[in-house]
Formats: structure tokens, C-alpha cells, sequence
């Protein structure tokens, strides 16, 4: 009996000294969970029902901001638009061309790692880089685009100051940078198992029928994960904006994050308070599109571990 | 005549089905493979070369239709402009500096923590790490006003606090990678040396540690391209010219003056972000096995 609770305290002596170990060592993430995290979550929860310009105290607004953002602000309405012009018809195309290219480099080919890393290096080329190199492709004058046109005696197009042209425009600068998706799906492409081929070609299935009941349902773990990282990346669109349109985007290429930046950060204003509201307008309008993307996801993500028998 | 004729409609068929698919996957297949390929390669590298090429024309050279292919003489005094009239050299230097301190930041804080979350229990463990791995996804507008609100009484704007005293406090993706890869080094090997007397900080440093060099290197890596490029949080923070990094330091001058000033021309412009993309393909071509063991470690697999 005695000899039993000894052990039991010593037990619990060494249960505590991990647990104070473990906050000790999780210490620097939870420290800075509350200090970059919760706290800045928390003051500009407070922040966007202010008005506040860093100098005079914050003045209370109520629901002021809000109602401001979402009746009677053109910019933000067209900040709403363009962004989702970019999530609906950017992260669509980049995820069949990243798969697209992906089944293209799967083939054991002869000299096939070399187009693997030219496919994919353009993904590691910071933004600014690209966007510069983009603005001289894109030039109406002198770029190449514009003289691939005019070989097929096709009208020229001023890219980045046609306000029709801009978006595609971005978006094809985005796509060039296809190659971090393709990448992924490659390496899920390679972890299929031979024997479901095997098997699926002796049970008559032709190319097609392979890739659309073997390989495409295997990979729906990866189209998920690309998807919700292809959402919030499209979601946060900027540094393109803020480049290819030499920082002036007008209400054909303004994004939410670029009309907060402009809003908080911008020279002429530091309206704190009002860029709090459109962050946590923004914040609301990706957590609910993840949260349809992972709810959605039960009916189509398929995972091996959970098949029927 | 038509008996050959009837004859030959009659054999070729036969033939055809037996030769065909062999045809088709020994030959065909690979060149029509190999057609697709180079089409798209070139794609995806012209780009490349027009930068290349455009860093070494000068004005009358670039505003040439068609194009120049092989700009004649080679204009190298873009990049003389580059670093004696323009302090591209100090944007990197900045960058070297921000990019090492966060690494080394990023890489150390986050393995002290996924320790934590690989191997010691405690209670509130649970909770912590779904909350670690919301904010892999929680967009950083919704922090970045109060934040920069902070640095700003705190007199860190314009420099490279900001940018670098965060990433010592874990990032939640690198610590993430970081527990997986812990997670598959056996028990036994820290069982023992408790055994032996050591603690939990010496286990972490002496077994953990030297044992995880490949995720250990893929979170440097990670770090080091996100660093690099990064364009937003430098833009917010530093506004002169001698703390500014590369990546914005680039835009800067491509905003200010891209194309309208006789010392920053766009071809000048060319040459600096060939010099911003080179680290980048450095790092790429030496460490390419690691990159490779990133994409497996990020867990994703069909």
C-alpha cells in the first residue's frame, strides 16, 4: 500500500516535471502566439469599431466602419470584386495546369528531371522579380506578347493599363509560377502504388479510365490541400498588384490587401480603425470560404485508410 | 489490281492492331511526349532568357522590333549602375542580414517547440497544437495594423526588428514539419538516456538535434525563399534606403523611377532582379535533394 503510493507520487513528480518541461520548451510559440496572435487579433477587434491615426487617442465609432465598408465605399466594393475575380478564375486555372503539368513530368522519360526543374524553378523567383521581368514581357510596344499578337495580326493589347486586360494579365504573371503546385502533385503522382495500375489495365480500364478511378481519387488529399493553399494565396493577392501597376491600382486591379495597405499604411492616410474593419471583413470572408472547402471536402476527398472493405 | 488491293485491306488491318500499340508506346508516344514538353519548356523558360537579355541591352537595343536575340555589344554597364549609382549592393547586404537572422530564428525557436509538442505530455497539449495549426492558415492581415501599431511606439520602424525579432518565437508550419519528423525517432533512443541520467534538455540537444538534419535544412530552406522574397512586411517597415532589403529596394526604385529616369531604366531593372534571383537558383541547384525531401515531409500524398 505504502510501497504503491510512493510509486504513484514519484509517478506524479515525473508527470509534472514534463508537463513544466513541455510549457518551458513550448514557451517561445505560446509567448508569441499571444503577442503576434491573440493580442493583435484582440486590438484590432477593438481598433475597427475606432477611428484612429496613430497620433490622437482612438475615438469610438460603433458600427460605423462597417456600415460605411459594406453601403457607401466604391474602392472596397471593387477590391471585393477584383480579389474574387482572382479566386474564381486564377485558382481554377492553376490548379488543372499544376496537375496538367504534373501528369507531363511523370513520365519516365529520358533527360525528365531537367524539364522538372525548369517547370518548377520560375516558382521560386521572388514576386518583385517577376513582376518587373513581366512588365518588360507585357510591354505594348517592345515585349514579346504583344509580337506574338501581331504575328497572328491579332490587336494589340496594353496589358497593364487596359483596365479588361490587367487581371489576366496578373494571372498569367501567377501562372508562370505554376511549379510549387505541380511539384506537389508530382510527388503525389509518384506515391500511387504500380499495383492499382497493374490491376486496373488487367481488368481492361484504358488510359482514361486509369487516370479517372485510380489516379484522380488518390490524389483528391492533395487537390485538397492545393486548393485551400491556392484559396488564401489568392485571397491575399499584392505584391503583383503593387508592381505591375507601378503602386496605382485603379478600381480595375485593387485587391482587399492592397486597399488595406493602401487604408492603413498609405502616405497620405493612417486610418487604423478602418482598416481593422476590412481585415476582419476580410478575415470572415476566408474563414467561411476554407470552412466550405474543408465541409465540402468529406464528399469528395478520398482517404485509403477509410475505404469500404 | 484490286485482288493486291483487297488482299492488302484485308492483311492491314491484322497488322495494324498487332503494331500499333507497340508502334504507339515505343515511339509516338515519347515524341509526342517529348513535343509537349519542349513547347511548355519554353514557356516556362523564355522568360528567363529575355531577362537575361534584357539586363544586357541598352535603351536603343531594348526599344528594337523584333527583338534583339543576342543584344550586341552586351551592355554590362546595367550592372555597374546596379551598385555605383544605385545602393543595390546595401539591399543586399540588408537582405543577407534579415534573411540570416531569420533563419537561424525560424530554424532554432521551432525545434525547441516541436520538441515540446513530439514528445512531452501535459495537459493543454491537445488544445495548443489545433490552435498551432489554425494559424498555419489565419491570413496576416488581421494582425498586421495592431502589429505595426506596436512596433511603431516601440521606435522599431525603419529597422530590421520587425522583420527578424518575430520569427525567434516558432513558426507554426516549420514547427509542424519539424514534430513530424521527430515523432518517427525511435523511443528508445531517449528512454535510454534518461536512463543515464540526462534531461529533457539534453536529450532534445544530444539525440533530437543531431538526428534531424534533413527537416532541420528544409525548414532553413523554407525560411530562406520565404525571407528572400518577401515584399509585404519590408514594404511596411522600412521606408529608407539603407535598411531597405532587395525584393524592396527592386520595387522601389521600379516605382519611383522604373523607366522614366535616365539611371533607372528597365533594362537597369532587368539586372536587378536577375541579381535577386540568383540566391534563389543558387540555393535550388546546390541543395536539390533537399528540396525534394521538403515536398515528401510536407505529409501530402495520395
Amino acid at each position: 500500500m505504502a510501497k504503491l503510493m510512493v510509486a504513484r507520487r514519484r509517478m506524479g513528480v515525473a508527470r509534472r516535471r514534463e508537463a513544466v518541461a513541455f510549457y518551458l520548451f513550448a514557451s517561445p510559440w505560446i509567448l508569441g502566439f499571444l503577442i503576434w496572435t491573440v493580442g493583435p487579433m484582440l486590438a484590432s477587434l477593438y481598433l475597427s469599431f475606432t477611428s484612429y491615426d496613430l497620433f490622437s487617442p482612438p475615438q469610438w465609432l460603433g458600427l460605423q466602419n462597417y456600415s460605411d465598408l459594406l453601403t457607401s465605399d466604391g474602392t472596397f466594393r471593387s477590391a471585393i470584386a477584383n480579389t474574387f475575380y482572382f479566386v474564381v478564375v486564377g485558382l481554377p486555372i492553376t490548379l488543372v495546369l499544376s496537375l496538367a503539368t504534373a501528369l507531363l513530368l511523370n513520365e519516365r522519360l529520358r533527360g525528365i528531371v531537367v524539364f522538372r526543374a525548369l517547370f518548377y524553378v520560375p516558382s521560386l523567383v521572388p514576386s518583385v522579380a517577376s513582376g518587373v521581368l513581366w512588365i518588360s514581357l507585357f510591354d505594348p510596344q517592345y515585349g514579346v506578347l504583344d509580337g506574338i499578337l501581331r504575328f497572328f495580326h491579332l490587336p494589340s493589347v496594353d496589358w497593364l493599363t487596359d483596365p479588361n486586360a490587367i487581371k489576366p494579365a496578373i494571372i498569367i504573371t501567377l501562372l508562370w509560377g505554376v511549379g510549387s503546385g505541380m511539384i506537389i502533385y508530382l510527388a503525389g503522382l509518384q506515391s500511387v502504388p504500380e499495383h492499382l495500375y497493374e490491376s486496373a489495365k488487367i481488368d481492361g480500364a484504358g488510359a482514361i479510365a486509369r487516370f479517372w478511378f485510380v489516379t484522380l481519387p488518390l490524389l483528391t488529399p492533395t487537390i485538397l490541400f492545393q486548393l485551400v493553399i491556392g484559396l488564401i494565396g489568392y485571397f491575399q493577392i499584392f505584391d503583383q498588384i503593387y508592381v505591375l501597376t507601378n503602386n496605382r491600382p485603379d478600381d480595375s486591379s485593387i485587391t482587399f490587401t492592397y486597399y488595406l495597405f493602401q487604408t492603413a499604411f498609405g502616405s497620405e492616410s493612417n486610418q487604423m480603425g478602418y482598416a481593422s474593419a476590412q481585415a476582419w471583413i476580410f478575415f470572415v470572408v476566408v474563414m467561411v470560404c476554407t470552412a466550405i472547402v474543408f465541409r465540402s471536402s468529406a464528399r469528395w476527398v478520398f482517404y485509403e485508410g477509410a475505404r469500404n472493405p | 489490281m484490286s485482288l493486291a488491293d483487297h488482299a492488302g485491306a484485308a492483311t492491314a488491318p491484322r497488322v495494324s492492331v498487332a503494331q500499333r500499340p507497340r508502334t504507339w508506346r515505343r515511339l509516338l508516344r515519347p515524341a509526342v511526349l517529348y513535343v509537349l514538353l519542349t513547347f511548355f519548356g519554353l514557356i516556362f523558360g523564355f522568360p528567363f532568357y529575355w531577362l537575361v537579355i534584357g539586363s544586357l541591352k541598352n535603351e536603343a537595343q531594348y526599344n528594337q522590333f523584333p527583338p534583339t536575340w543576342l543584344p550586341n555589344p552586351p551592355h554590362w554597364s546595367n550592372y555597374v549602375t546596379l551598385f555605383q549609382a544605385l545602393p543595390f549592393g546595401q539591399f543586399l547586404v540588408n537582405s543577407v542580414i534579415v534573411t540570416g537572422f531569420v533563419v537561424i530564428g525560424v530554424v532554432a525557436s521551432s525545434a525547441v517547440v516541436a520538441y515540446a509538442f513530439a514528445r512531452l505530455r501535459a495537459p493543454g497539449r491537445g488544445i495548443l497544437f489545433a490552435l498551432l495549426l489554425a494559424t498555419v492558415i489565419l491570413p496576416s492581415q488581421i494582425t498586421i495594423v495592431p502589429t505595426f501599431i506596436l512596433f511603431s511606439k516601440l521606435g522599431w520602424l525603419n529597422s530590421f526588428k520587425p522583420l527578424t525579432i518575430p520569427s525567434f518565437f516558432g513558426d507554426a508550419f516549420s514547427i509542424f514539419l519539424i514534430r513530424q519528423f521527430f515523432q518517427g525517432i525511435p523511443r528508445d533512443l531517449d528512454e535510454a538516456a534518461m536512463l543515464d541520467g540526462c534531461g529533457y534538455g539534453r536529450i532534445f540537444w544530444h539525440i533530437f538535434v543531431p538526428n534531424s538534419w534533413p527537416v532541420l535544412a528544409t525548414v532553413a530552406i523554407f525560411a530562406f525563399i520565404n525571407t528572400w522574397s518577401d515584399f509585404f512586411t519590408p514594404l511596411i517597415y522600412l521606408n529608407n534606403f539603407n535598411k531597405m532589403t532587395a525584393a524592396v529596394g527592386l520595387a522601389f526604385l521600379n516605382v519611383e523611377h522604373g523607366g522614366g529616369s535616365s539611371t533607372v531604366t528597365l533594362q537597369v531593372m532587368l539586372a536587378g532582379s536577375l541579381v535577386v534571383i540568383v540566391p534563389m537558383l543558387a540555393v535550388f541547384i546546390l541543395l536539390q535533394r533537399y528540396f525534394v525531401k521538403a515536398i515528401t515531409l510536407t505529409g501530402v500524398k495520395a
